[in-house]
């Protein structure tokens, strides 16, 4: 069966940018899919191409089996949520919602019993009176998701949905959202530049640079093992070590001759070619003592930070590679180690990330 | 009024610095508004006399104590003659409202236009709007009467080109009237106009769009009553200074298109009666604003029922 929405190397030019450059994504139905990169890499201008708000320069968009070259907004099976949500400042709560509704021609009885039982799902009953800014920044955003909901598309569209919110509504918010979309079984399509947003939504996750996907994954994968150094610098926080492969028992990798890290990979490297190894901060641990394990590094406290429920560390080997590392605090006797005070980083072998770029 | 008086006494020793910024046009709309408007209003209750000033003093303190003139002859005789008046008011306000119509029908599109073009072109299309502006507006009008005379430009290029066969009667019609009008007062239109719509959020058209609105019913359930506040003050800034107006219809215009602009100078410099002319003038005044303070008083009742209840929003 084809998927639900089928990107065909589509590309989209504005005067001499390139906003989207020859890309292509399949997405299946139900699915909640996140669109994560930095500002101005394309994933707003891909989300108005859906929307019909843009066509294409170059490619094809299908959705449910449909060529959507020259179909209107308003004929696509697909709603818009906007960023700063547009709402009709000259109309109610519950004429914002009905504004669709209307426009099919739904009236009377009809049109009340819908946009009561919309007001219900973002949990607005009372407010249906109330004019757009008379309400806090959390209820306009769930008017928006009401108002783009009514016409019951195949597909909604959200860009930045939360990102007006402050940051302990957002948090609720996330999952209301998801909530409502595993209620309804509605495509989302959600464009965000948090990457914490993204991970919290996303069933699957698209990284956009340039104009293009650089990789398409579940949120795990995406995290833990990423296909390139700029996936894995994006999401989180990451040490980088740059590498000659010396080969050991599965893949042994060497840097400057005193760096003797193990990694697990699966590809079988050549000897001598160069790699990056990648770790994340929570995967290092921290000690004061030697206790002989595998990748067992000598180091100094750079730098620290205390966030209450971990440490920040920043240490430094002797030839001068940095690692980037979080300690948990799991024993509150444990005396931590102080800025300029020498210990052991260990690490797993499972947990070294090896990128050929 | 009051609300406003109440707040300003409680805050009081906050607004000292402000009260000067707002006292300064307050005395000077006093001294050269309200003052020559109670000036004009006292005139009209007087009798005319031959002298400077050509009218009685209302009231005064003479050789027997306080006296006064005041009389209520002069809107008697507007009474009494009305239908001298009537036609021209009529004229004025027909014109009046005519122009303001065609103004706001051509400028509605082009304000439109001027709000969606990129940010580099509206500042040069403004500019070009409030150009003719700055050219003295009698010049406009000679301008316009060497393009349209039975020898001007218009109908000298179509004999020449063998359009017509003779000169066409533009001159002393409407046509010229209203072309005058609308090319004096189009800016005072546009701006207002301009101003509400370049504040208009591109998003909420798309929005419309995107849940199946056609062009007309985003303009009829959108755009329209988004831009209603920019409609209603270029209206009253076209229509008030056009019912006034008396050079363009006098020098454009035919010798029947009496104006109320022009018996007001007729009665104030030719007959030299200031108390009748005053009387016209308040009259005027009166039907005027009627409509104004009933527009904002519109508006104003409005603003109050949309005011933002921040603890209301809160709450809920």
């Amino acid at each position: 069966m084809a998927p639900f929405i089928r990107l065909k190397s589509i590309s989209k030019h504005f005067a001499d940018v390139v906003a989207v450059d020859n890309l292509s994504l399949d997405i299946e139905k139900g699915e909640l899919f996140c669109l994560l990169g930095a500002s101005g890499c394309g994933k707003s201008t891909l989300l108005r191409l859906l929307a019909g708000f843009e066509s294409p320069t170059k490619g094809t968009i299908e959705i449910d089996g449909q060529d959507m070259a020259g179909v209107a907004p308003a004929d696509r099976p697909v709603n818009f949520m906007f960023q700063n949500y547009a709402l009709f400042p000259h109309m109610s709560v519950a004429d914002n919602i009905g504004y669709g509704l209307r426009r099919a021609g739904m009236r009377g009885t009809e049109l009340g019993e819908r946009v009561e039982s919309l007001l219900k799902l973002v949990r607005l009953q009372k407010l249906g009176g109330r004019k757009p800014h008379q309400l806090s920044g959390g209820q306009r955003q769930r008017v928006a998701l009401a108002r783009a909901l009514a016409r019951r598309p195949k597909l909604l569209l959200l860009d930045e949905p939360l990102a007006a919110l402050d940051k302990k509504l957002r948090e609720d918010t996330q999952f209301e959202l998801v909530d409502i979309q595993e209620k309804l079984g509605t495509t989302f399509i959600v464009v965000t530049h948090d990457q914490e947003e993204a991970m919290t939504l996303a069933g699957r996750i698209g990284i956009m640079d340039a104009g293009q996907l650089v990789q398409v994954d579940a949120p795990r994968s995406l995290y833990e093992r990423p296909k390139s150094s700029f996936v894995a610098d994006f999401l989180g926080t990451i040490s980088f070590v740059d590498a000659i492969v010396a080969s050991c028992d599965k893949t042994s990798i060497t840097i400057g001759g005193d760096l003797n890290i193990c990694a697990a990979s699966d590809d079988d490297l050549p000897v001598g070619s160069a790699v990056k190894l990648a770790i994340r901060p929570e995967k290092i641990y921290l000690s004061r003592t030697k206790n002989g394990g595998v990748n067992e590094i000598e180091v100094v406290v750079e730098d620290l930070a205390y966030l209450g429920f971990a440490t920040n560390y920043r240490v430094k080997t002797a030839s001068g590679q940095m690692f980037k590392l979080q300690q948990q605090q799991r024993r509150s006797l444990d005396a931590p180690l102080s800025w300029g005070e020498t210990g052991y980083v260990h690490f797993d072998p499972q947990d070294v990330i090896v990128l050929k770029d | 009024m009051v609300r406003g008086m109440a707040k300003y006494l409680v805050n009081l020793p906050a607004v000292t610095g402000r009260r000067l910024v707002i006292a300064l046009p307050l005395i000077w709309l006093a001294v050269f508004f309200f003052l020559p408007l109670i000036e004009t209003l006292q005139v009209s209750f007087t009798s005319a006399r031959r002298g400077i000033p050509p009218y009685e003093p209302l009231w005064g303190i003479g050789d027997d104590g306080f006296f006064t003139n005041f009389t209520t002859g002069n809107y008697a005789l507007l009474l009494q003659y009305w239908s001298d008046y009537f036609g021209p008011a009529f004229n004025s306000i027909k014109l009046a409202f005519f122009s303001t119509l065609v103004c706001l029908i051509f400028a509605y599109p082009m304000s439109w236009w001027i709000a969606r073009s990129n940010e580099k072109w509206r500042t040069i299309l403004l500019v070009l709007v409030m150009l003719p502006f700055w050219t003295s507006s009698l010049l406009r009008i000679y301008a316009l009467i060497g393009l349209l005379n039975p020898n001007g430009f218009i109908n000298a290029a179509g004999l020449w080109l063998g359009l017509i066969d003779a000169p066409i009667q533009m001159m002393q019609t409407d046509f010229s009237i209203y072309m005058g009008m609308v090319l004096t007062y189009l800016p005072l239109m546009i701006l207002p106009l301009y101003a509400v719509m370049v504040r208009l959020d591109a998003d909420l058209l798309d929005a419309a769009a995107d849940l199946g609105g056609s062009g007309m019913q985003i303009f009829r359930t959108i755009i329209l009553p988004l831009t209603l506040p920019g409609i209603i003050a270029g209206s009253l800034l076209v229509f008030i200074p056009a019912v006034g107006e008396f050079v363009i219809p006098a020098l454009l215009g035919g010798p029947d298109q009496l104006m109320m602009g022009k018996v007001l100078w007729t009665e104030f410099f030719r007959n030299r009666d200031w108390p009748v002319a005053s009387a016209i003038a308040m009259l005027l005044l009166a039907i005027l604003t009627v409509p104004i303070i009933y527009a904002r008083y519109q508006d104003g009742r409005d603003t109050v029922a949309e005011m933002p209840n921040p603890k209301r929003a809160e709450a809920g």
